[in-house]
C-alpha cells in the first residue's frame, strides 16, 4: 500500500464541554477520493478546518507528505501544497475571475514581494490561469468581478482556484452545495477526473456524489469516526445506518 | 483603470502645476505656496493610501511618520545650524537629499516593530493601537525639551537640493510635485504588481489569500512600512514648506486628517490622495477665508462624504474602480 | 501640592493656572503621606476615565461602534454645567443639567447620525464621528466663544482630609472617587440584574434575535447611547471644577479612555473598570516617581527630563505590552 499523502491521527478538539472532533484518524493515499460524511454538526467542518490550518487541535498529530503540519500555519501548509475550497465561497469579491487564479498562479510560484512588474501583461501567471478558466467552463467570465458572477460559478472558480495551486491534495468542503441536480452531475465528472492529479478528501452531504465518487468513505458522527470503508461497506454497515439514516437496523 | 478614471488622474495632475505656474506669472507667490502644501499632503496621503486604500488596513497614527519626517528635517537643519555633532558623532546636515533618505529610513524602522505589535490585531484594536504608538511619540516630543518640546522646532533656512534654488517658491514646488509624481509612479507600480495584488486580497478577503499559501501578515507588514516611508518623506518636505515643526504633526488630529485626505479622494485610487488634498486646501482656503469656524462646516462635508459619496471625489468622476 | 491635573489632561490646558500643573522642580523626599496623595490622583484620574469609557465600551460592545464624538459628549456636560451653575450659582443645578444636556446631546447623535453607521465597516465609523468632532467642537466655540469657563467647587465639598503621615487631600477629589464607586456598582447592578440590562447583554450576542423577541432594538440603541452619553457628561461636569472647561478637552480625555477600554478588552464593562484604574494608576504613579528612579542612575538634569518624557509615554506601552501579548484585551467580551 502506497504511504498515505495526508494523515490524520487522534486529532481532538473540543470547544467548552462539547468534543467537536474525538479521537479522530483517517488518511488519504494517492489517486483516491476520500469521502468525509456525517449527518450536520458531526463536526466536518471543524476537521476540515484543522487539516486546513485555520483552528488548532487541542491533540493529536497532522501530517501530509510525510512531514508533521500540526503546527504550521494555513500559508505554509498551502504552500506545501495542501488546497482547500471553502463551504461557502470565499473568494476575492473585487477581483475578475482571472486574476482570483492568477493569483494562486502567483502563490504557487512562491514570491510576492515582486513590487514593479505588472502581473496582467505576466504571461507566466495570465497562460496558466486562462488554461484552468478554459477547464472550468469560464472562459466567457475571465473578466467578470467574482462578486458578479452566479453562485454556480463561484463554486467553479473555487475549484479553478484549488487547481491552479497545482496541489499535492485537495480538501474540497462542500463543492456540491447549491449546484442544482445539472451543476452537480457536471461537477461529479470533472472530480473524477481530478483524482488523477491530487487525491481528494471530500465533504459532501451529496450522497449521489459522494457513492459515485469515492473509493472510500469516513463517516463522522458526534466528532468520531464511527466506520470507514469501501462505499459497499458503508452502505451495508448497521452502524451507520442507525446513526446516520435513523434507521432501527 | 478606466478611461474615464484616466482621464480624471491626468487632468489633476496637470491642473495643480498649472495652477503653480499661473500664480507665478501673476506674482502671486502665496497659491504658489497653497499649491506645494496640497503636493505635500498629497504624498503623505498617497503613502497612507498605500496602507489603507490598498490593504484596507486603517492606520490612525500616520501622523507618527508624517512628524518623524519633519523632526528628522528639523533636527537635522537644527544641528546642522548651531554645528552641533548630533548623537554618535554624527553631524546635522541642511542637505535636502540626505534629510530625504534619513526621514525615509527612520520611518521604516520605527513601522517595523509598530506593524510587527500592531498588525497581530485587526479591527478596532488596530485602529487604536496605531494611535497609541502615534500618541507615544507625540508625547514623547512634547516632553522632550532638546528640540522646542510643545513649541517646535524652526528651521532658519530652507535645506539645500543640488541643482534647486529651494528657497523659491515656485522652485520648490517643482521639486515637490516631482517627488509627487514619482510616489504616485510608485504606487501605481506596486498597484499592478505582484505584490499589489497579494496587498488587495489581503484587503478582500486575508482567509483565501492564507489558504493560497500566502500569509496576509508579512504582506501587510511591508505595505505598512512602505507605506510609513512615503508618508514620512512627506513630512520632512512639510516641515520644509514651513520652515518649522511641531507635536502638531504628531497629533492625533493629524492621523485624522491624513485619513480624510484619502477619504475625499477616494480610498485606493491612483489618484484620491491629490484629488483629496486639493480638497481640503481648497475647503481649508476658501471655507477659512469666509468663517473661522470652517471646520465645522468641513465636519458636515465629511458626514456627506460619509454617507453619500462613499467613493471620494474619484469615485464620483470615475464611477468604481476597475480591477482588471 | 503636585500635578493638579495629571499629566495627559495638561498638555492641552493651556489657560489652567499654572502653578498647579508644575511637576515639583528638583527631587523632593518621598514621603509616605505624598506617596498616598499619588496614589490617591491615579485613582481619581482613573475613576474620571471609567466614566467615560464605560460609556464607550458599551456602545462597542452592544452596536459594534467605535465613536470618536465621544469626548465630545464629555465636553458638552462640562459646558453645560459651568455655565448653569455660572447663571444660577448652583453647582449641583449644573450638574443634573450636564447629564441632561449630555444625554439629549448624545440621543440626538445616534438619532441623526450614529444610527446610520451601525451597519458600516469601522473606516467609515472613525470618519463620520472624527467629522462629529468637529462639529461639535467648533458649535461648541460657536456658542461659548474660545475663552474657558470656570467652575468652583462646590461650597459642602470644598476643603481638605487628613491623610496618614501627615498629608493632606481634597475632599472633592475623594467625592469623584466615591462618584465612580457608586457608578461602577450601578452599571454592575443595572446590566446584571435588571430587564434593561438583561436586553443590553442580549443585544450584546444576538441582535436578530432581541428583535425578534420583539424589542424594540431601535430605541434600546438610542436608550444605551444616551446613557453613555450623560455617564460621559458627568465626567466632564466633575472634572470642570479641576481644570478649565473648553473646546478640545475632550480629545485627550477620549483617547485616554480608548487606552482604557483597549486595554480592558473591548465591549467589557469589568476590562474598563480595571483598565481604567490600571491607566490611571500607571500614568500618575509613572510620573511622580520616574524621574525620583532615574536620579539615582543620572545626573538631576537630565533625570527631570528623561523621566517625564518617558512618564508621558508609559501607558501607551503598557497598552502596546499588553496587546502585544493579548492582542484583544485583558477582558475580551468579544473576541
Amino acid at each position: 500500500m502506497a504511504e498515505p499523502v495526508l494523515a490524520v491521527d487522534r486529532l481532538e478538539k473540543a470547544f467548552g464541554a462539547l468534543k467537536a472532533t474525538n479521537g479522530v484518524s483517517l488518511d488519504l493515499r494517492p489517486g483516491e477520493i476520500h469521502a468525509l460524511i456525517g449527518p450536520n454538526g458531526a463536526g466536518k467542518s471543524t476537521l476540515i478546518n484543522q487539516i486546513a490550518g485555520a483552528l488548532a487541535p487541542d491533540a493529536g498529530t497532522i501530517r501530509f507528505l510525510g512531514r508533521d503540519v500540526t503546527a504550521l500555519s494555513t500559508a505554509a501548509r498551502a504552500r506545501l501544497g495542501l488546497a482547500r475550497t471553502f463551504q461557502v465561497s470565499s473568494l476575492l469579491p473585487d477581483f475578475s475571475a482571472l486574476r482570483n487564479i492568477m493569483l494562486a498562479a502567483q502563490a504557487r510560484q512562491g514570491s510576492s514581494l515582486r513590487f514593479l512588474r505588472p502581473v496582467l501583461s505576466d504571461r507566466t501567471l495570465t497562460e496558466p490561469a486562462m488554461a484552468i478558466l478554459a477547464r472550468v467552463g469560464l472562459t466567457a467570465r475571465a473578466d467578470v468581478p467574482a462578486a458578479e458572477l452566479s453562485h454556480g460559478e463561484r463554486r467553479q472558480l473555487e475549484i479553478a482556484v484549488a487547481l491552479a495551486m497545482q496541489p499535492k491534495a485537495f480538501l474540497l468542503d462542500e463543492p456540491m452545495a447549491g449546484m442544482g441536480p445539472e451543476g452537480s452531475k457536471t461537477l461529479t465528472a470533472f472530480l473524477d477526473g481530478l483524482r488523477q492529479e491530487a487525491p481528494i478528501l471530500l465533504v459532501e452531504h451529496d450522497m449521489d456524489a459522494v457513492f459515485a465518487l469515492a473509493d472510500r468513505v469516513s463517516v463522522l458522527v458526534y466528532g468520531q469516526v464511527i466506520a470507514s470503508g469501501s462505499v459497499a461497506e458503508i452502505r451495508s454497515d448497521p452502524e451507520v445506518r442507525r446513526a446516520y439514516l435513523g434507521d432501527a437496523a | 483603470m478606466s478611461p474615464r478614471e484616466k482621464a480624471a488622474t491626468l487632468a489633476l495632475l496637470a491642473l495643480l502645476p498649472a495652477a503653480a505656474l499661473a500664480a507665478l506669472l501673476l506674482g502671486e507667490t502665496f497659491y504658489i505656496t497653497l499649491a506645494t502644501r496640497i503636493a505635500v499632503l498629497a504624498l503623505a496621503a498617497v503613502g497612507l493610501n498605500i496602507a489603507l486604500g490598498l490593504g484596507g488596513l486603517v492606520s490612525f497614527g500616520h501622523a507618527a511618520f508624517f512628524g518623524l519626517g519633519g523632526y528628522a528635517a528639523g533636527v537635522l537643519a537644527t544641528n546642522a545650524f548651531n554645528a552641533e555633532p548630533l548623537a554618535f558623532g554624527l553631524a546635522g546636515t541642511t542637505s535636502m537629499p540626505a534629510i530625504s533618505l534619513v526621514a525615509v529610513l527612520l520611518c521604516g524602522l520605527v513601522a517595523l516593530p509598530i506593524g510587527l505589535v500592531s498588525l497581530r490585531t485587526s479591527g478596532v484594536y488596530f485602529i487604536m493601537i496605531t494611535l497609541a504608538f502615534a500618541q507615544m511619540i507625540y508625547y514623547f516630543a512634547i516632553s522632550w525639551p532638546a528640540y522646542g518640546g510643545e513649541d517646535g522646532l524652526s528651521i532658519y533656512v530652507r535645506n539645500a537640493f543640488p541643482g534647486v534654488e529651494t528657497a523659491k517658491p515656485f522652485s520648490f514646488f517643482v521639486l515637490v510635485f516631482a517627488l509627487l509624481l514619482a510616489a504616485l509612479a510608485l504606487f501605481h507600480r506596486l498597484q499592478a504588481s505582484r505584490f499589489g495584488a497579494a496587498l488587495e486580497a489581503s484587503r478582500q478577503n486575508p482567509v483565501r489569500l492564507a489558504a493560497l499559501g500566502i500569509s496576509p501578515f508579512s504582506i501587510r507588514l511591508v505595505a505598512f512600512v512602505l507605506s510609513a516611508m512615503v508618508t514620512g518623506l512627506a513630512g520632512a518636505l512639510f516641515a520644509d514648506l514651513n520652515r518649522f515643526v511641531s507635536p502638531s504633526m504628531l497629533s492625533w488630529h493629524m492621523s485624522g486628517e491624513l485619513i480624510v485626505l484619502v477619504i475625499l479622494g477616494g480610498k485606493g485610487r491612483l489618484a484620491g490622495p491629490l484629488a483629496g488634498a486639493a480638497l481640503y486646501v481648497a475647503f481649508e482656503h476658501v471655507l477659512g477665508g469666509l468663517t473661522e469656524r470652517w471646520q465645522f462646516f468641513l465636519g458636515l462635508v465629511l458626514l456627506a462624504v460619509v454617507f453619500l459619496a462613499r467613493g471620494g471625489l474619484i469615485g464620483l468622476l470615475a464611477g468604481r474602480p476597475r480591477h482588471g | 501640592m503636585a500635578a493638579f491635573v495629571s499629566g495627559q489632561f495638561r498638555t492641552q490646558d493651556r489657560y489652567a493656572p499654572l502653578p498647579e500643573l508644575l511637576q515639583p522642580a528638583g527631587p523632593i523626599p518621598l514621603s509616605l503621606a505624598l506617596l498616598i496623595e499619588q496614589l490617591l490622583n491615579g485613582l481619581q484620574l482613573g475613576v474620571m476615565l471609567f466614566l467615560i469609557a464605560a460609556g464607550l465600551t458599551l456602545i462597542f460592545g452592544v452596536m459594534g461602534l467605535i465613536n470618536l464624538a465621544h469626548g465630545s459628549l464629555y465636553m458638552v456636560g462640562a459646558f453645560a454645567c459651568a455655565s448653569v451653575a455660572a447663571t444660577t450659582g448652583s453647582f449641583w443645578l449644573g450638574l443634573v443639567t450636564s447629564l441632561a444636556a449630555a444625554a439629549a446631546a448624545g440621543a440626538l447623535m445616534e438619532v441623526a447620525v450614529i444610527r446610520r453607521l451601525y451597519a458600516r465597516d469601522h473606516l467609515d465609523q472613525v470618519l463620520a464621528t472624527f467629522a462629529l468632532i468637529l462639529v461639535f467642537s467648533e458649535g461648541t466655540r460657536w456658542l461659548f466663544g474660545s475663552f474657558p469657563l470656570y467652575l468652583d467647587i462646590p461650597p459642602v465639598l470644598q476643603g481638605a482630609v487628613a491623610l496618614p503621615g501627615g498629608g493632606q487631600y481634597p475632599l472633592y477629589r475623594l467625592a469623584i472617587i466615591a462618584v465612580g464607586v457608586l457608578v461602577a456598582a450601578g452599571l454592575y447592578l443595572l446590566i446584571g440584574r435588571t430587564r434593561l440590562g438583561m436586553r443590553i447583554r442580549a443585544g450584546e450576542t444576538d441582535r436578530e434575535m432581541i428583535a425578534a423577541l420583539g424589542v424594540d432594538i431601535r430605541a434600546l440603541y438610542t436608550l444605551v447611547f444616551a446613557l453613555g452619553a450623560a455617564l460621559a457628561g458627568l465626567a466632564g461636569a466633575l472634572v470642570g471644577a479641576l481644570q478649565s472647561v473648553q473646546v478640545g478637552m475632550g480629545e485627550p480625555a477620549l483617547i485616554l479612555a480608548f487606552v482604557v477600554i483597549v486595554i480592558g478588552g473591548i465591549g467589557s464593562i469589568k476590562g474598563a473598570l480595571v483598565g481604567a484604574v490600571l491607566v490611571g494608576l500607571v500614568d500618575t504613579m509613572g510620573r511622580f516617581l520616574l524621574p525620583k528612579l532615574l536620579a539615582l542612575a543620572l545626573p538631576a538634569t537630565q533625570a527631570g527630563p528623561v523621566g517625564a518624557a518617558i512618564a508621558s509615554m508609559l501607558i501607551y506601552i503598557l497598552m502596546a505590552l499588553i496587546l502585544a501579548f493579548r492582542p484583544s484585551g485583558l477582558f475580551s467580551a468579544r473576541s
